[in-house]
């Protein structure tokens, strides 16, 4: 009659977990298994593929994946490799085409991975094969924002988005139109680090001061004072994994619009007049508080002007894909949050930069073999749980992290 | 925005091809060895420095790049350098980079109603930090302008070769 102790309950503790999970290449093959390829993961934007016969080749894990949309304007994900001799069919990185076709014999997919035609039939005594691309079972979206999983069936994406919905839904607000799209392109960020390392820090309100002082410094920026130990936001686990630095309480208390982006409203007089015509009462609001800085589990994170796609490569290396929010109907910020965007983030941004020489070092540092734990109990003397259920830490406490692990562990242990 | 456009006027006169080359010299070795001072006294006040993604780079207003940074930005991103707390170079990545295949490219009208000079060069560099070895390598456009006597750097676009990849941080002046 003992209980049975996971793996995971031994590596994953309410205030520690262990280095072995971001070095153990088992461990990132579990993961690749149970997390990658059946939990709901952030692939791209339907604007990448406006039209029918858009394309562009993505990252789902380690697959190469061609997010289609079809004739009717359906959404596929369709993997990169022939039915026939496991060729890839798609070399180019966007485009637009009703079909692909393979270089090697010639054999024709439908942009819905239907396999249409293959040269010389009589060799098979018929002209249909019940061949196709492979395809991602479950493609979805939510405000554009689209998210694949490899399990035929589980949570709906609305479920497994839970409070983070709210988030990307607080990022749509932004636009005159209610819509975002990401056309800036993306930029590579190439890692050398596990990938948890990002998405733990991607709400880790205790590292800005540290590690991006030298550029808080020299341009007097404010986001330093956002993340302070006075500081009044704080940091929520959104369940599910997710979570976010709300930093609303923060912008409340200075009840200017657009300080969040860096502005005034005299400097964009456009913009501020569209947001008021479109939300009324609430555009005040909306204006003053600005947008999330929301990580989605396991790979989507949200900050503020900037959207982030995650992607594993190995236990030791992922890539960072990144680029700058365009708000539909806000023509005045696109390009201010372009170059902001640019200035901050990728292989030589002047926040990021940084953030990925961190998490370098990290990894790294965990071949050291004692201690053999990393802490994550910051601010556990100080949760508390808010009016919806969440429990929210300080500004710069590792409640998000926390949630993190939770998620990851139920993923883990599962069979 | 293309080197195209630019080479519709042609070379300027008076640019002494071994005076050229001793300034892009120059500035590659002040680059690598990061006397930013000096690289930053080579700037002109309308400068221009630009790593483009996805090929030679879409209209960067609208599109992402590594770097697109006016002199304002230049000045911030030096700055940062300086403090010595811009982790992604400190300490400094140890670098040396051989230029080649220079070329005058024709003349770009400046905003002093004159002619700068666009020079195009191939490059190869070598990054050594903890991470490991790195090459790096692609064409780069320069334009030159006289100045008091003095060449400075109008305009600098690095298009990497391998710019459509994942690249890794690029914290050192490229």
């Amino acid at each position: 009659m003992t209980a049975v102790v996971s793996q995971y309950d031994r590596l994953i503790k309410r205030d520690k977990v262990h280095g072995s999970l971001y070095t153990d290449p088992a461990i990132f093959a579990e993961e690749l298994r149970k997390i990658w390829y059946r939990s709901w993961v952030f692939v791209g934007h339907e604007s990448e593929v406006a039209q029918p016969g858009d394309y562009a080749r993505k990252r789902l894990g380690l697959q190469d994946v061609i997010m289609t949309r079809d004739r009717d304007g359906q959404l596929h994900l369709l993997l990169n490799r022939c039915a026939h001799r496991g060729n890839q069919v798609c070399s180019e990185a966007k485009g637009n085409a009703s079909a692909f076709r393979c270089p090697y014999h010639g054999w024709t997919y439908r942009n819905d991975g239907e396999l249409v035609g293959f040269p010389f039939f009589k060799g098979y005594g018929q002209r249909k094969l019940d061949l196709a691309l492979g395809r991602v079972p479950r493609v979805d979206s939510y405000r554009g924002f689209v998210f694949g999983s490899f399990a035929s069936d589980g949570p709906t994406l609305l479920e497994h988005l839970g409070g983070a919905a709210g988030e990307i839904e607080r990022l749509v607000r932004l636009s005159p139109e209610g819509r975002v799209e990401l056309t800036a392109g993306w930029l590579q960020h190439r890692t050398e680090a596990n990938w948890k390392l990002l998405a733990e820090n991607e709400t880790d309100g205790y590292h800005p001061q540290f590690v991006h002082g030298s550029i808080f410094g020299v341009t007097g920026s404010p986001i330093g004072a956002l993340y302070s130990d006075n500081s009044t936001a704080v940091t929520r686990d959104l369940g599910n994994g997710h979570s976010e630095n709300d930093l609303r309480p923060e912008f409340r208390k200075f009840a200017e619009p657009m300080r969040w982006f860096g502005t005034t409203e005299s400097r964009v007089p456009g913009y501020v007049a569209a947001m008021r015509a479109k939300h009324g009462a609430d555009a005040e609001r909306i204006l003053i508080e600005g947008g999330p800085h929301v990580m989605v589990f396991p790979n989507l994170f949200i900050a503020e002007i900037q959207v982030f796609n995650i992607q594993p490569v190995a236990v030791d290396q992922c890539v960072q894909y990144s680029t700058a929010v365009q708000l539909a109907g806000a023509a005045e910020l696109n390009r201010r949050m372009v170059s902001q965007c640019v200035g901050s983030v990728g292989p030589a941004g002047m926040l990021l930069a940084d953030d990925t020489e961190m998490y370098e070092r990290n990894q790294a540092g965990l071949e050291s073999l004692t201690p053999e734990w990393l802490d994550v109990r910051r601010g556990l003397n100080r949760e508390a749980v808010d009016e919806n259920g969440y429990t929210v830490g300080g500004a710069t406490d590792e409640t998000g992290m926390r949630g993190f692990w939770r998620q990851y562990k139920s993923l883990m242990e599962a069979p | 925005m293309t080197a195209a456009a630019h080479t519709q006027i042609p070379v300027p006169d008076g640019f002494d091809r071994h005076a050229v080359e001793q300034f892009l010299y120059r500035e590659a070795r002040l680059a690598d060895e990061g006397d930013y001072d000096a690289w930053e006294a080579l700037w002109t006040d309308d400068a221009l420095y630009w790593v483009p993604i996805d090929g030679a780079g879409d209209d960067p207003q609208q599109q992402m790049s590594v770097i697109y940074d006016n002199r304002n930005r230049i000045a911030t991103r030096l700055k940062q350098l300086r403090t010595g707390k811009r982790y992604a170079q400190a300490p400094p990545s140890n670098l040396r980079r051989l230029l080649s295949n220079i070329e005058f490219l024709g003349g770009s009208a400046n905003p002093d109603g004159d002619v700068d000079l666009e020079v195009g060069a191939n490059f190869l560099g070598i990054e050594s930090r903890p991470r490991g070895i790195r090459l790096w390598g692609g064409r780069t456009t320069y334009r030159l302008r006289r100045h008091d006597g003095e060449l400075r750097l109008a305009y600098k676009k690095v298009v990497l070769v391998d710019n459509d990849k994942p690249l890794p941080t690029l914290g050192f002046l490229i």
